[in-house]
């Protein structure tokens, strides 16, 4: 990613990105993707900290890489850090950015989680969480079925669908071991074939 | 309790380390998102925990603020090993897959045209939001055992998908409305 960015970063800067962060951990409900919209009002088009393509090559990359997708969180603040000077700011912002949206969110989950193990044999704790078994695990699908149709190039989609629909069965009904599928798909898309 | 003799001939996450290289492999291998992944590593083929358990764990990652992927690491490290588990859990998710990225991140700039990486992508992206659609279905079989009963489980999880998937509503809504109804219908259902 190249920056083409020059920006200069004062400690209130700094201190505003990382109470940003914070701000957005509590806004977090069903993962930070959501609080995505927010972070580019604040980021590219108020403060002009980080330009529009590298907003979206960071969100875009940490897609593909391995791990969770919270961590295109990391490389905003890493891009707004590098953009403000080099690989030092670089470390800096990544270290605000990700502490910012961790510590409030993961503090509250650790302490509900604290409680509710606690109290696991009361009615209403019971009630909450068979109740929302339903709704969370449809959830679960509503993720995938979005990510599914995130693919609209209506030329390829069908082969894509075909490939989404036969992962889903397979999946589904064996139990074989899910890097295999990644492996097969991403030789798949390599040689052109979806 | 059966919980507990479910608890003691099932495996455990044995130190810290365990639950810090377990979790990192788990997110090593997630690309496109870990949320698959977790469901298939820890319980099918770790077995820390039953698909009952996960869901009840799921609904809580859920509905708390941050990562679903990363609250749920976190509850399982610290019922394990409490706090330094919740930490180690969490380090594990996170730690070396934000060193691989910022590699992808400075190598990205290099190959980000070449088109078998742009096919290569879109490839695990296909496969990805498959596993997570099967990993919902899987779960979805769990749900027998549900005080709710079939058919309120599908009326509810019906609901939610269309919600989400197909009118794209807010989440928060969503949660808020389904979850109030799938919470008065098991507090009904759950005679003291």
């Amino acid at each position: 990613m190249n920056s083409a960015l020059q920006i200069s970063m004062q400690w209130s800067d700094w201190l505003n990105l990382f109470g940003h962060y914070l701000l957005l951990s509590l806004l977090s409900i069903g993962g930070a993707i959501t609080t995505a919209p927010e972070m580019h009002r604040y980021l590219v088009d108020e403060h002009r900290w980080l330009t529009d393509m590298q907003f979206n090559a960071s969100i875009s990359i940490a897609q593909a890489a391995p791990g969770p997708n919270i961590l295109f969180v990391a490389l905003m603040g890493w891009n707004v850090g590098i953009n403000a000077g080099g690989f030092g700011t670089g470390l800096l912002g990544l270290t605000l950015t990700m502490a910012g949206i961790l510590l409030p969110s993961t503090t509250l989950t650790y302490l509900a989680a604290k409680w509710g193990h606690r109290n696991r044999d009361l009615r209403a704790v019971r009630a909450f969480k068979l109740g929302l078994s339903p709704i969370v695990i449809a959830l679960v699908i509503a993720t995938g079925w979005i990510l599914a149709s995130a693919n609209n190039n209506p030329a390829e989609d069908w082969r894509i669908w075909l490939l989404i629909i036969a992962t889903t069965l397979i999946v589904w009904r064996t139990r074989i071991h899910l890097l295999w599928l990644l492996g097969a798909g991403a030789l798949l898309g390599w040689f052109g074939l979806i | 309790m059966t919980d507990l003799q479910k608890a003691e001939d099932r495996p455990r996450p044995q130190s810290l380390t365990d639950l810090f290289v377990s979790f990192t492999l788990i997110a090593l291998q997630g690309f496109g998102g870990v949320l698959a992944i977790i469901q298939y590593e820890l319980v099918e083929r770790k077995r820390w925990l039953s698909k009952e358990e996960f869901i009840e764990d799921w609904a809580v990652a859920q509905i708390m603020p941050g990562p679903n992927v990363v609250n749920i690491s976190l509850m399982i490290g610290a019922r394990s090993f409490g706090l330094p588990g919740a930490m180690a859990a969490l380090a594990g998710m996170l730690a070396v897959p934000l060193i691989v990225l910022l590699l992808l991140a400075l190598a990205y700039s290099h190959y980000a045209t070449h088109p078998g990486v742009t096919g290569a992508l879109r490839g695990m992206g296909a496969v990805a939001s498959g596993l997570i659609i099967a990993s919902g279905l899987k779960l979805f079989n769990a749900l027998k055992k549900n005080p709710l009963g079939m058919p309120w489980c599908i009326a509810l999880g019906s609901l939610c998908f269309i919600a989400i998937a197909l009118l794209r509503w807010p989440l928060i809504y969503v949660l808020l409305g389904l979850g109030i109804v799938g919470f008065g219908l098991a507090y009904r259902k759950l005679k003291p």
